[in-house]
């Protein structure tokens, strides 16, 4: 039987990153004015593009059923509000939430790998993976293995990859760099380069356990990998910001960032989402406020 | 914008004086900027205001905030609320006395500031002594009211029913416009003694204590967000006082009957408490009392089961 082989690039060559410059291109997308109608329709895109997460110890199939119903109604006297993109759990909540979910339309996305930290045995992490699969999940959120990579074990990282694509099947691939842990710009986008190689349908940046989870400087890097790949390949790959984006202001950012370095094609929750547990409910309230001219307060909001 | 057009003004004052060629010192006024969670930020807006006196001198060019500046000051607020509200009542009292000390240190200071804003060396020096006595008198309340206004309820069923007051949560303050310290002091002291975080829109005519006294705050423990200090019009902002859905109770210093419906409708939306004080003077016996404290608590019931206690009945 001949043995699928992909041909790996030479990742020494992926391009190094200006620092300086990338921080300033990333705060200028901060200065751009968004009022009123845009901005309506920037927040009700940014919440048709979260993926609401809860990956606790202490969850529980409660907090999970909790969590999709409010997926599934996020605000019933706001008519006319679309839906989260997907929820996001671990993957012994993954029946839980396709249960409760139904047919909505609401994706199930489930970490797996020994999601945080990476650190188990591959064979482990691939029957991890398969379990996500075969509970119902259609994506997954794996991490990759960050001290192999900052050993230089690239192909080791890659091989990874690459397995944990096959044994998703036909659910779309996430992958976490992490890189509140990758320390440098450069790491991130050779990182970002191998994982789109190997078989990533997304690159995400963190885990949301790790300080610092994403900011606009790294999101943009990988925004300009997915760019580039897009150009030497044709071959589209989605985004996902995750952890620390709380507020509606910061989510419309990066919507214009993404607009201004990708276009519009990747304008929707196909090829972009925000992980987020917070996220969710202050888009609401800004929705709110927008429709009533009145402040809001998370009082008259469902639980995170 | 604010400060240059201050810069300006003493440099032509300057230039005025010294007209033997040697240049007199530049005065170095202050920008009297707003406080919303612990620091001096200018309004959001970029406007300001002169703060003028009775003879029409400027005394000072005072931020005119607006809404949003009240939206940044009622997240600082709900922010401090949680561990503001959950100190040791002592310890919200020794904070209190905090601020009477370091306000008893910089007196000459807010008589200084009040002869501006048109009061006499008598009635500026009884405002300020007033004041930190009022705070040291609220001082003392922090754990004392829950006792005083506390009770224990006799019920029919086997419970022992208590109802305690405690904290309502952020609130907002337009203070009373005819005092510049003492109206300003009164209305702040009994709510956070009572655990509360609050936002106050000083007095548009005399504003300048307001500022001041929000530098005494922050160099008395007072923990950011606690406190905020707006100025600006109550004309514009008082909407927005009134109907924001993340604010609690509203307290009105002022007697403008048009103004009160309007608070009342607004407030109605997220039932917030509302306390007027129709231009109270607070130099009088009715300017301080527990029961102010009690403007801004809610009573909560507690119904804990206890077993039949035998020995509390007649007979076996």
């Amino acid at each position: 039987m001949a043995e699928k082989t992909i041909a790996v690039p030479d990742f020494s060559l992926s391009p190094h990153v200006d620092q300086v410059g990338i921080e300033e291109r990333a705060a200028r997308f901060t200065k751009r004015s968004i009022k009123k109608e845009t901005k309506l329709n920037g927040l009700l895109l940014a919440l048709n593009m979260i993926d609401l997460t809860t990956l606790e110890g202490k969850d529980s199939e409660g907090k999970v059923k909790q969590m999709c119903y409010k997926a599934m109604h996020l605000l019933d006297v706001y008519e006319g509000l679309p839906t989260v993109a997907a929820v996001c759990v671990y993957p012994s909540m993954v029946k839980t939430a396709r249960a409760a979910l139904g047919d909505s339309g609401i994706h199930v996305a489930s970490v797996a790998t020994g999601f945080p930290s990476g650190q188990a045995p591959r064979d482990v992490k691939i029957r991890d993976t398969k379990f996500a699969v075969q509970q119902g999940a259609d994506e997954v959120d794996m991490v990759i293995s960050r001290g192999k990579f900052l050993e230089g074990e690239y192909n080791y990282v890659f091989d990874e990859i690459a397995m944990i694509k096959e044994a998703c099947g036909d659910a779309r691939l996430k992958v976490i760099l992490e890189t509140g842990e990758l320390v440098t710009y450069d790491k991130v986008r050779k990182a970002s380069d191998l994982a789109m190689h190997a078989g990533a349908d997304f690159i995400k940046t963190s885990t949301g356990k790790i300080a610092p989870a994403a900011t606009m400087p790294v999101t943009l890097v990988m925004l300009e990998a997915i760019r580039d790949f897009y150009y030497k390949t044709g071959k589209m790959i989605g985004m996902k910001p995750a952890g620390g984006i709380s507020k509606s202001k910061q989510a419309l950012h990066y919507l214009v960032m993404l607009n201004e370095t990708l276009g519009e094609a990747w304008m929707n929750n196909h090829w972009f989402r925000f992980g987020a547990s917070s996220l969710a409910n202050d888009v609401l309230m800004q929705l709110m406020k927008e429709k009533t001219g009145i402040y809001q307060g998370k009082d008259y909001f469902p639980l995170d | 914008m604010a400060t240059k057009t201050i810069i300006k003004k003493s440099a032509l004052k300057t230039e005025k004086q010294s007209s033997n060629g040697t240049a007199k010192r530049l005065e170095i006024l202050k920008t009297y900027k707003i406080y919303v969670g612990g620091k001096f930020p200018r309004t959001e807006s970029g406007r300001f205001y002169e703060a003028v006196n009775k003879n029409g001198d400027v005394l000072a060019n005072v931020c005119l905030g607006s809404r949003k500046d009240f939206r940044d000051a009622v997240v600082a607020a709900r922010t401090a609320f949680g561990d503001w509200s959950t100190r040791a009542a002592f310890n919200r009292g020794q904070i209190l006395y905090r601020i009477a000390e370091m306000l008893e240190g910089r007196k000459s200071q807010f008589v200084e500031e009040l002869m501006k804003q048109d009061s006499s060396q008598a009635e500026a020096q009884n405002e300020v002594e007033t004041a930190i006595d009022r705070l040291i008198y609220y001082a003392g309340c922090t754990d004392k009211y829950q006792a005083l206004f506390s009770s224990v309820n006799p019920v029919a069923s086997s419970h022992f029913n208590f109802s305690v007051p405690e904290p309502t949560g952020v609130v907002a303050v337009i203070a009373t416009q005819n005092s510049s310290l003492l109206g300003l002091v009164s209305m702040i002291a009994p709510a956070i003694a009572g655990g509360n975080t609050v936002v106050v829109l000083a007095s548009y005519q005399k504003p300048l204590c307001a500022i001041t006294f929000a530098e005494v705050l922050n160099s008395s423990d007072v923990p950011g967000g606690v406190v905020n200090i707006l100025t600006g019009k109550p004309a514009e902002l008082a909407i927005y006082f009134a109907d924001h859905m993340d604010v609690n109770a509203i307290i009105y210093g002022e007697a403008d009957t048009a103004t009160k419906k309007m608070i009342q409708e607004k407030a109605s939306l997220n039932m917030k408490r509302v306390v007027w004080y129709d231009g109270m003077d607070w130099t009088s016996p009715a300017g301080q009392s527990p029961y102010l404290i009690m403007n801004t608590q809610e009573i909560k019931t507690t119904w804990h089961p206890i077993e039949n206690i035998g020995g509390a009945k007649a007979g076996y």
